[in-house]
């Protein structure tokens, strides 16, 4: 085991801004609810995503994960992909038009529409923050340095959140109000893209021993590699079903011109 | 879109069979994963003499089974929703889909790419013998449900 960070109150900080964010989506959804209509449903899926991330964000799991690659994984699955898509599916975006008064709507609206946020929103960006992070997090010393310092380390975690809630936002689209159109084909190849890309880096990691530099036996870093694989498998085949189910929630005849073969964005 | 001579009015024969080859390709795939890689363990994750090229297309082999079942089940919900599945069909096609994944898997996966072998420490001619003799077998089966799928009036 390493030298884990000495406790300190500053690790349940993750941990109670989750409680705080759950707190405010449920309050503007009891405001929904008495006022007009709020699927219980997607309150359902914000609390199962926080309960996920506050899990992942336990203080003492977070150390043990800190100390273990296995459970470094775990934490990032829960973290990156599972948690971000039960979010997803909750429609926070939606819940927060609805909630505002007028003239924040309109800000929130102009926001999502920037050039800035269409350009983050894109499934391809999304794919190259979320895999592309992974890229440069495990195959070069970056994980070693995040295992020294813990700002780094909190950093990565945040980034797994948000780039892991942007890539099933971009892929999925439709639960939540969205600043592109993109054809189901389109976000499947994105997806199809990520899962390659994802399983190639699995691979490498178990063939060639990354991420170096901390300490692990070579066994123990293939385990987490094919913890990885795995799991990543697991999070996108359920991604992909996500998409395919929204897909078929719409009326029969506008299906087809859903699945459309190429980008449109407006 | 050209349609094959014995289209029906209300089936969608086209569309029916790829859905079901991808859900044949994507159903033997995630055999080959549960029993030769989970459960005897015969396959290797991975294969130190594979050549780096083996390990790229297997990512992208690996993305496309993922996808292929979960997008041919939900084409085929689709058609099934809309009357317009033709179960003989989609039979022939999930065989072919099987078949032809599990020869391509056992030519070109074990042999030309060498991803991984079928068994380690045997001579593996025998298990490559037997593993592409059950992929003949399911497209002869797909071939004979296209047959008879030809054969039904509109079904």
């Amino acid at each position: 085991m390493h030298a884990g960070h000495p406790a300190s109150p500053l690790d349940w900080l993750p941990f109670l801004l989750v409680v705080l964010v759950t707190c405010q989506y449920l309050a503007a959804a009891w405001l929904q609810r008495l006022e007009g209509h709020w699927s219980l449903w997607r309150c359902g899926f914000f609390v199962l995503g926080s309960t996920l991330l506050a899990i992942a964000f336990w203080p003492s799991l977070m150390r043990w994960a800190h100390a273990d690659l296995v459970g470094h994984m775990t934490l990032h699955l829960l973290i990156g992909m599972f948690a971000p898509l039960a979010w997803v599916l909750a429609a926070p975006v939606t819940l927060l038009l609805k909630t505002l008064p007028q003239a924040g709507g309109k800000w929130v609206v102009a926001l999502l529409h920037s050039r800035f946020i269409r350009f983050l929103a894109h499934p391809v960006t999304a794919l190259l923050l979320n895999v592309g992070g992974m890229y440069v997090l495990y195959l070069t010393p970056l994980y070693a340095a995040s295992l020294q310092n813990s700002a780094l380390h909190y950093l990565i975690h945040l980034h797994f959140l948000l780039a892991g809630y942007l890539f099933c936002w971009a892929i999925l689209a439709e639960p939540d109000a969205s600043p592109h159109r993109l054809g189901v084909r389109f976000r499947l190849g994105v997806l199809f893209a990520a899962i390659a890309t994802h399983s190639l880096l699995g691979k490498l990691m178990y063939g060639w021993g990354f991420p170096r530099g901390t300490g692990h036996t070579l066994e123990h870093v293939q385990a987490a590699a094919q913890w990885m694989y795995y799991g990543g498998d697991l999070a996108e085949v359920l991604l992909a079903v996500v998409l395919m189910t929204c897909w078929l929630r719409r009326p029969v005849g506008r299906r087809e011109a859903l699945l459309g073969s190429h980008p449109q964005t407006g | 879109m050209t349609y094959d001579v014995n289209k029906s009015e209300t089936h969608d024969i086209k569309r029916s069979r790829w859905a079901a080859v991808l859900v044949g390709i994507g159903a033997m795939a995630a055999l080959d994963e549960i029993v030769f890689h989970q459960l005897l363990q015969w396959h290797h994750f991975f294969d130190f003499s594979t050549p780096a090229f083996g390990i790229l297309s297997d990512g992208l082999l690996h993305a496309f089974e993922l996808l292929a079942v979960v997008v041919g089940v939900f084409l085929l919900l689709d058609l099934s929703q809309r009357g317009r599945l033709s179960i003989s069909w989609a039979k022939a096609g999930f065989f072919l889909g099987m078949g032809g994944f599990q020869l391509f898997d056992g030519l070109i996966n074990h042999k030309i790419l060498r991803l991984h072998q079928i068994r380690y420490g045997v001579d593996p001619l025998m298990y490559d013998l037997v593993w592409n003799a059950f992929a003949i077998g399911f497209l002869l089966i797909g071939a004979w449900c296209w047959r008879r799928a030809r054969a039904l009036p509109a079904r």
